[in-house]
């Protein structure tokens, strides 16, 4: 049977002006077209204008003598080292103060954020004051209040606030006791991390052994002996040589000791309390995330309160917090730099310092980006990492 | 089929309620001494309490001043409200001229009032960006003056809670639509347009607001063609807008990403183009989606403000500073923060509480 199978004619091509793909194309070269006119402006402008204002640019001021003080600092500094140096030591700075932040902010905000959902009205609405007050007030606003209360609130030296024995605040700072040196120190360290090896090690094997035969074994407790009895052993079987480098009153300051300056003290306070406000939320949120059930369901098999929070409940709200944690991690960081406003010395109050001197302006703020940018990508990364080892594995 | 006698007594343990527990002895032992940890921190917790709240309240309430020329009138070891009573209205309005005090006064008014009228959704729309566009331009008139017989008043004078009102406000409203387009941008189907949205958001989502402050001030004049100079108010908020956008771009990718495909391809078989299917169909939902974050980040940026100070502009924390330099008036820091604080808490709190019932309301309606 012959039938005309009329093949239907093609398509004809859409005229380009009409085809999706060759558009998209011109509208990306339109696009980038303009956005590196507007970059080329804008340098050349710069150009012109700070070979208007005789400023060479480039990176060569870095090996000149800063020729400033800086006050607080964890590698050796003085005014004859260069300004590559002074932003090392600022950058360490801000590390030094993020770090610590970020881990007291961890703890006291998890304590705050479980207090929120405690079974005694007294802790929660404690707890919810503190979350409260403190995330609604900007955080340079507490700073300026910590410092002040720091600078102008605490007495002078001599009459200094006696927090704990040997603990002592003034106007000057907090200064607290701290051992002097001893060669027994560094075998308490070696032991200190024996015993870490040691916990670890103990956990694999009780892991082990729990899959195979079901018995358990009070890793916690094995771990912690060890970890803290090891140096313990070490320290007294060498006789106890404990010297404590008291900080005493001389002139009118302290002389002996260690030492924190008001202004790392206000910022570490300020960032720590802060930030613990947020992560209090998150922590609550991440807890409140597992369903009840769950509870249900850990005691109906016989844990007990702590078993089912440490292996039922925690590894599931981890999901939940880890997250939104890195966020509040970074913007710790990034906080770090109001420390400008209050006069500690981190990276952009030193960055601000050497634009200031030599009019490098440029160069200062990509130095300063380039290196928030670079503590950003690693703590994300780093978060990542860790994200990714407690998320939920599906199958 | 041997017969079961159903109403056979089963020995069944009778276990007696337990007494309904009532009252407010029955309260306590719920809510604070219903186990032994909890007695333990109940006591701990009122310990704690019974130390700080009475110094405090003997500090603030029994030996305060409320009235004094200067601050002599406080020595006796309490609070110096008249510090406030006499440095207030410097701290609120700074060093704009003091016979025209009722302008910023009336912009701060327009600000609370603009901020009530958003809660009513049925201004949410268009009407809305009008009524605020209306508000700011309004607030700029008053606040400038040089129209209606008002004097001309330069922007360094611009000091005190309506500049941080007006950083803040006007940074979200400019910045919202730039964030539409970077959201849009980051989304698209187009590499080179995708690659330059993900560039800038994650440069400026990766640095500190201080720097992009920084950059304002002292880099945003050598970007500009040489004579043209640019007011630092601008430039400071110029870098919120740029700001703000990158972190708003990336809650509107959020409302973005939730939307389902369908909506997308339903619009492309209703033969809507890119632009009509963004405008009519993708962008309502996904911005209804994420009005409690909006409003979450608008909180954050009206703290942010505060950070111009550091770039030596007056907002309201840097009148604060500047009264505390008054010799007659030195030391009273805590009054002046504690005064500060507490209008930037009311401001963030209400607004946080409305974000969060509007979470709930938003989250109750999804689970249907």
């Amino acid at each position: 049977m012959a039938t005309d199978t009329a093949i239907p004619p093609r398509p004809a091509r859409p005229p380009p002006w009409h085809d999706a793909r060759i558009r998209g194309i011109v509208y990306q070269i339109l696009f980038v077209a303009v956005v590196v006119a507007f970059v080329a402006f804008l340098v050349h402008n710069t150009l012109v204008n700070l070979r208007r204002q005789n400023i060479a640019s480039g990176f060569g001021f870095l090996d000149r003598e800063a020729a400033f003080g800086i006050g607080e600092s964890l590698i050796a500094y003085s005014p004859a080292d260069t300004y590559a140096r002074a932003f090392l030591v600022g950058l360490l700075n801000t590390l030094y103060v993020s770090a610590l932040g970020i881990v007291l902010a961890t703890v006291l905000g998890t304590v705050m954020g479980i207090a929120r959902l405690s079974s005694n009205w007294l802790i929660r609405k404690l707890a919810q004051v503190y979350v409260e007050t403190f995330r609604n007030i900007p955080l340079l606003l507490q700073l300026f209040f910590w410092w002040a209360l720091l600078r102008e609130g605490a007495p002078a030296p001599r009459q200094a606030w006696e927090l704990l024995p040997g603990v002592l605040v003034s106007n000057r700072g907090f200064v607290y006791p701290v051992p002097t040196a001893d060669p027994v120190h560094h075998w308490m360290l070696l032991a200190f991390a024996l015993g870490i090896a040691g916990a670890i090690g103990v956990s694999r094997w009780s892991k082990r052994r729990q899959a195979l035969t079901g018995a358990q074994f009070p890793t916690g407790w094995v771990g912690a002996a060890l970890i803290l009895g090891l140096p313990l052993l070490v320290f007294i079987a060498a006789g106890m040589p404990l010297q404590l480098d008291w900080p005493e009153l001389k002139g009118f300051n302290f002389v002996g000791g260690g030492a924190v300056s008001p202004e790392f003290a206000a910022l570490l306070i300020g960032l720590t309390i802060y930030t613990g406000s947020f992560v209090a939320e998150i922590v609550r949120a991440g807890i409140l995330a597992v369903s009840w059930g769950q509870s249900e369901a850990a005691s109906a098999l016989g844990l007990k309160p702590g078993q089912c929070m440490r292996l039922i409940v925690l590894p599931q709200a981890l999901r939940v917090i880890v997250p939104p944690m890195t966020s509040e991690y970074l913007s710790l960081t990034k906080n770090s730099s109001l420390a400008v406003a209050i006069g500690y010395p981190d990276l952009v109050s030193i960055a601000g310092t050497t634009m200031n001197q030599t009019g490098q302006a440029v160069e200062g703020i990509a130095m300063i980006m380039a290196v928030y940018l670079a503590i950003s990508l690693l703590i994300s990364l780093f978060m990542n990492l860790y994200n990714r080892a407690v998320a939920l594995v599906e199958r | 089929m041997a017969d079961v006698d159903v109403t056979q007594e089963l020995p069944i343990p009778v276990e007696r309620p337990l007494p309904v527990a009532a009252g407010p002895l029955a309260w306590l032992r719920a809510n604070l001494f219903n186990s032994i940890p909890n007695t333990i921190l109940t006591i701990a917790a009122l310990y704690l309490l019974a130390v700080i709240i009475p110094p405090v309240v003997r500090w603030a309430v029994v030996d305060a001043v409320w009235h004094g020329e200067t601050g002599r009138a406080c020595r006796g070891g309490g609070a110096c409200w008249a510090f406030v009573a006499e440095k207030g209205r410097f701290i609120l309005f700074g060093r704009y001229p003091y016979a025209e005090h009722w302008r910023p006064l009336f912009t701060v008014v327009i600000f609370i009032a603009m901020i009530l009228a958003s809660r009513d959704r049925r201004l949410w729309g268009r009407r809305l960006a009008i009524l605020w566009l209306a508000g700011l331009a309004a607030v700029g008139a008053l606040m400038r003056g040089g129209v209606l017989g008002m004097t001309y008043v330069e922007t360094s004078l611009w000091n005190g809670l309506p500049l941080t009102l007006i950083l803040a406000a006007i940074g979200v409203v400019f910045a919202f639509p730039l964030a539409i387009l970077l959201a849009l941008g980051r989304r698209s189907r187009l590499p080179a347009v995708r690659a330059i949205c993900v560039g800038y958001i994650e440069l400026v989502r990766g640095v500190p607001l201080i720097t992009v402050l920084f950059m304002a001030s002292v880099m945003l004049p050598l970007f500009l063609p040489t004579g043209v100079t640019i007011d630092k108010l601008l430039r400071a908020q110029v870098a919120f807008i740029l700001f703000a956008a990158a972190y708003l771009a990336e809650i509107v990718r959020g409302g973005l990403q939730a939307i389902p495909r369908g909506q997308y391809e339903a619009a492309e078989a209703l033969g809507l183009g890119y632009w009509r299917r963004t405008r009519l169909i993708v962008l309502p939902q996904a911005l209804a989606m994420v009005i409690p974050p909006l409003v979450n980040s608008f909180i954050g940026g009206f703290k942010n403000t505060s950070l111009v100070i550091i770039i030596g502009l007056f907002d309201f924390l840097g009148t604060a500073n500047a009264a505390l330099t008054d010799v007659n008036w030195q030391g009273f820091y805590i009054e002046a923060y504690v005064f500060t604080a507490a209008i930037y808490w009311t401001f963030c709190f209400f607004m946080s509480r409305y974000s969060q019932m509007l979470e709930r309301e938003f989250n109750r309606g999804r689970r249907r």
